[in-house]
């Protein structure tokens, strides 16, 4: 494509990069916004008086003497101790991606080799599993987690969100395993491998592109999931989202929203670095069919 | 790896106090779970919970917003998860509904002599939950506002609207009344109130019959409209957060408003000084020539599980009646609330609510069926807020809206 | 594979979707086939420190002996889901007798929760799904022919929408568009009315939550598409160029044909959590204005007394009506299975 896109026309080219410095604008600048808001005080932030408030921080100097105060990300980690929630969320995420990914490359490489009907209807079955709405699901898991002591711990909110997450983790993979050609692993199956043998010895090694994307998606879940965490968890092991929203206040009473926003903002940050990181791999895991429905 | 924590904490806590730890709670063992909202005040009884710590004590609390999805899936279990939820006179009767909760009366007369009768709910003669602190939405305004106008703080409605009129004929603000209107819980709570105000009633004595589409709802809707006349042109948006935001960026002279969050606008934080220096705080105004305030009466307190063995309960009783004594009221914890509890010496905030109380407000009905027609009416009021269908029409559809859940739940046939 | 190889390889897949989800969905359909006990009412006086009245409540005695006979609680069969919260049958055909015209009858329509609910779910996945793909190809295309070096900072940028907490992003986009806050008041001028605010009419409300719509999955759809990009076969390409192709004629006869398994794939994903639009109506408070059925289900177990057999009975209709959503799609994916 890139040898085709140096043909294009002038009109085009101004085009596709006005489109993208649109774009680039619309996605990132409440991001932005955000970021430098988390510095002022919440009558600047949401300076229902006038926008520009937020910009030069009017209240922020009456209230704290600069126009700029860490008093959000002080208010956050220190005094709300968010560093716990931040050390929850990393263990979530950490056993989240691995657990589905195991289960998924499984479950989707068997998926993707198999001929017989059944497997287009497991995975039909598994896509109307995804269809049910997380809320109703954890209003039903409920009496029996307390009934059986699993409320509250955070290895049932793995599980949970291991599970929620499966159908999607199986359709993405299956469609990827469906595009390693399946000479690679039933050559070693004539070579006397068994078919786990085979998996483990000819598929691991050449799948990690798509295993890397699938893994994206179920990190993003595990991340920025609050319908499962607020209600599963109790209140020591909380993980980040509920935290911030326990911010937020109540109808009787007042939150502190800034240290919402400050939380939001050390939130983003790790996952600036993880997507650079990541990046190449993202795409080319993609690249390599982990999507062709 | 969950209890080994809660075993060294317990320990840490223990050894700071000492041994005064035992004499001031007075228990050695037991389990004691406590499931709550999260606001300051209930946030302070959780802490000097703490006390209550002893080597054959453990002790926990889960303080959150989502208090009331969880308690009563959570007290079903045997043995329950929690052994106290903190409940309002709203949420109580979810639990007494699954009947979670068990009657008090002997373990108040084993450990409960200090607490006096005016903190007891008492229900069908048997104590159900221990009330420490009360809360009430009245009337914030500001005083610089009023004077410029030359008008006394409104006792009712009606003034309020002449008050509201003069303030935006002289230019002072476009939108000088405020208020919790968001559709929803909000818009339900203030209907309820209006609707108290004209000295409706919501039922059919004695029955789950639901009886609001007549001349005293109608009333209501009309006095609302009238009222969102003069509000933010979003007021349909607006949730308690968002009313605050507007009173404290100056946009607004009249509002009725949480005691609990008078605190808030009349610090130096979040808004100007002639904001905050104006704000005042007065009793709840009445509407329509009725004699009981337009507003509603809400407390908070504990109760006790029903299903925890006896020791448990007694445990969790005597820690929650000691981390609820009148001892709580410190400087630091006198605003955090309008204690119900001996030596509490009420601000300058908490005026409000005290007129509440003294002017003989209703307190939010507490009846098995209220918090489903709550949700019937804050689904179907803004419909005729926002002008797509009549009053009567709204009523209709939350009285039938109401009527399907009811009978779902078994309260009608 | 052998069914007994391929056993072993789906089960620990399987059996987590079994304990967690299919399990669940059992249990929800027998619940919303079943609704609370009769419950017994009685007449006591309760007291308080506002002091006493005459009140109700639910005597538990009598109750738990009704509940220990039938602990599901009595059988309604479809009942619930015929009622007004739902499809609300009766209410319907009584707007269709009475109703003096077809606008009149659609008025009638709307006032029931289901159909309320169900207008906006509707138009909001017929909307928000097509723009998501035409917005995410046109990113993916953009981003594609910028520079190498900038394509990283261009991915991390493009995917922020996704990354950002829902919770917050909506609520601070909410605080945005306010109409004092910096977007309101550019909308405010460039519309030339000092006056307008977005969160006061319901189109505009509307329009806000689709643009939410679009704005937050376009991310998907840009990597998905992006990394279709590049294994577009360029020999296919350059064959074209020399065939004289134009650039139109190119991107319709060989980018597109390519990147269609793909857009399958999106738009299935799209379709299922479009039509389950819930979170954007409560972080802008747009209840007033637009309902959906996620939202429905949730304002069922969110109030002081949870309506569970309500709750059950709308996310059963919720995933049949997913399933006929996806129909046209399943059976093409039907057809590539069996032609293989």
């Amino acid at each position: 494509m890139s040898t085709i896109g140096q043909r294009q026309p002038i009109a085009l080219r101004v085009f596709a990069i006005t489109f993208l410095v649109f774009w680039m604008v619309i996605a990132a600048f409440p991001f932005l916004w955000t970021l430098w808001g988390s510095f002022k005080v919440e009558g600047d932030f949401f300076s229902k008086a006038n926008w520009a408030n937020a910009v030069f921080g009017v209240m922020t100097t009456a209230e704290t003497g600069a126009a700029l105060t860490g008093d959000g990300y002080h208010g956050a980690w220190v005094q709300e101790e968010f560093w716990r929630a931040t050390f929850n969320t990393t263990l979530v995420c950490l056993f989240v991606v691995t657990i589905s990914l195991t289960l998924g490359t499984l479950g989707g490489y068997a998926l993707s080799r198999s001929t017989e009907r059944y497997t287009f209807w497991l995975l039909i079955i598994a896509l109307i599993f995804r269809a049910m709405p997380p809320i109703t699901l954890v209003s039903g898991y409920l009496p029996v987690f307390f009934e059986w002591n699993l409320w509250g711990h955070l290895p049932t909110a793995i599980i949970v969100l291991v599970a929620i997450n499966q159908p999607f983790t199986l359709w993405m993979l299956t469609s990827f395993f469906k595009n390693i050609p399946q000479d690679l692993d039933e050559s070693a199956m004539v070579d006397g491998c068994t078919r786990f043998q085979a998996f483990r010895r000819v598929i691991i090694p050449v799948m990690w592109p798509g295993v890397i994307t699938t893994g994206l998606f179920s990190f993003l879940l595990a991340y920025n999931d609050f319908a499962v965490t607020a209600m599963i968890l109790s209140k020591e092991n909380q993980t980040m989202v509920p935290k911030i929203a326990s911010f937020l206040g109540t109808t009787q009473t007042k939150g502190n929203v800034m240290f919402a926003v400050a939380a939001v903002v050390s939130a983003t940050a790790p996952l600036f670095i993880l997507i650079m990181f990541f990046q190449r791999q993202i795409v080319s895991g993609l690249t390599a069919g982990a999507v062709k429905g | 790896m969950k209890i080994w924590k809660t075993a060294a904490f317990a320990t840490a806590i223990a050894l700071l106090n000492g041994t005064t730890a035992m004499a001031a709670c007075g228990i050695t063992e037991g389990r004691i779970s406590v499931v709550g909202n999260e606001f300051p005040a209930i946030q302070s009884i959780a802490k000097r919970m703490g006390d209550c710590a002893a080597t054959g004590v453990e002790l926990k609390s889960n303080l959150t917003a989502d208090h009331q999805k969880i308690n009563v899936a959570g007290m079903q279990g045997n043995p329950a998860e929690y052994s106290s939820a903190i409940i309002a006179n709203s949420s109580i009767v979810a639990l007494i509904n699954e009947d979670v909760i068990r009657p008090l009366d002997d373990l108040m007369a084993m450990y409960g002599a200090a607490i006096p009768d005016g903190q007891k709910i008492v229900i069908d003669g048997k104590v159900m939950a221990v009330a420490f602190m009360a809360n009430a939405q009245t009337l914030a305004y500001r005083k610089d506002i009023l004077d410029q106008i030359g008008v006394a703080p409104p006792k009712t409605y009606e003034e309020l609207l002449a008050a509201a009129k003069l303030i935006r004929d002289q230019g002072i603000m476009a939108n000088p009344v405020g208020g919790s209107y968001a559709a929803g819980w909000n818009l339900a709570q203030e209907f309820v109130n209006m609707y108290l105000g004209y000295g409706g009633a919501f039922f059919v004595p004695g029955t789950a019959e639901v009886a609001i589409n007549n001349a005293q709802g109608v009333d209501a809707l009309n006095m609302m409209k009238s009222l969102t006349e003069y509000m933010n042109p979003d007021f349909l948006t607006h949730d308690s957060n968002a009313t605050q935001a507007e009173w404290e960026a100056g946009n607004v002279a009249l509002m009725n408003m949480w005691g609990s969050r008078m605190q808030n606008l009349m610090d130096d934080v979040g808004s100007e000084p002639v904001v905050y220096e104006n704000t005042k705080v007065a009793g709840p105004m009445t509407v329509g020539g009725g004699t009981s305030p337009a507003t509603t009466l809400w407390w908070d307190g504990w109760t006790v599980a029903k299903n925890v063995s006896d020791a448990d309960a007694a445990a969790t009783f005597q820690a929650m009646a000691y981390a609820s004594s009148p001892d709580i009221l410190t400087p630091e914890t006198m605003n955090q609330a309008v204690w119900l509890l001996a030596g509490y010496t009420p601000d300058a905030v908490s005026e409000g609510v005290l007129a509440a109380v003294s002017a003989g407000t209703t307190p939010y009905p507490m009846l098995p069926y209220m918090g489903l027609l709550h949700t019937a009416l804050g689904d179907n009021l803004a419909d005729f807020l926002q002008g797509k269908e009549s009053a009567e029409q709204a009523l209709a559809d939350a009285e039938a809206a109401y009527s399907t859940a009811a009978r779902e739940k078994g309260f009608l046939k | 594979m052998k069914h007994k190889t391929f056993f072993w390889f789906v089960f620990p897949s399987v059996l987590a979707m079994l304990l967690f989800i299919a399990f669940p969905i059992v249990s929800v359909v027998i619940q919303s086939l079943h609704v609370a006990h009769e419950q017994v009412i009685i007449t006591v006086q309760n007291c308080g420190p506002f002091g006493c009245t005459d009140s109700t409540k639910i005597d538990t005695d009598a109750t738990a002996a009704l509940r220990a006979a039938e602990p599901l609680g009595r059988w309604a069969g479809l009942t619930t889901y015929f009622d007004r919260g739902h499809l609300a049958t009766n209410e319907v055909a009584q707007a269709w007798t009475t109703a003096t015209s077809l606008p009149d009858f659609l008025g009638r329509l709307i006032n029931l929760p289901f159909y309320k609910a169900m207008f906006f779910t509707l138009t909001f996945t017929a909307i928000v799904t097509p723009l998501t793909l035409i917005f995410g190809f046109a990113i993916a295309v953009a981003v594609n022919s910028a520079a190498k070096s900038l394509r990283g900072p261009l991915i991390f940028f493009t995917l922020l929408p996704m990354i950002v907490t829902p919770l917050v992003g909506s609520l601070i986009l909410f605080w945005m568009v306010d109409a004092r806050g910096i977007v309101g008041t550019l909308l405010q001028w460039a519309a030339g009315d000092p006056d307008l605010s977005v969160k006061a009419s319901t189109p505009l409300m509307w329009a806000m939550l689709m643009v939410y719509g679009v704005w937050h999955s376009a991310p998907f759809a840009f990597i998905v598409y992006y990394a279709g990009l590049q294994t577009v076969n360029k020999e296919t390409l350059e064959a074209a160029v020399v065939d004289g192709a134009s650039r139109w004629e190119r991107i319709r006869y060989v980018v597109l044909p390519h990147l269609l398994p793909l857009t399958t794939f999106i738009a299935l994903i799209q379709l299922m959590d479009n039509f389950r639009v819930f979170e954007p109506i409560v972080s802008f408070s747009a209840q007033a204005h637009a309902t959906s059925l996620s939202w429905a289900i949730y304002n069922d177990l969110g109030g002081e007394t949870q309506q569970l057999s309500s709750a059950a009975a709308t996310s059963v209709l919720t995933i049949l009506c997913i399933a006929l959503l996806l129909t046209p799609v399943l059976v093409r994916t039907w057809r590539d299975f069996a032609r293989k």
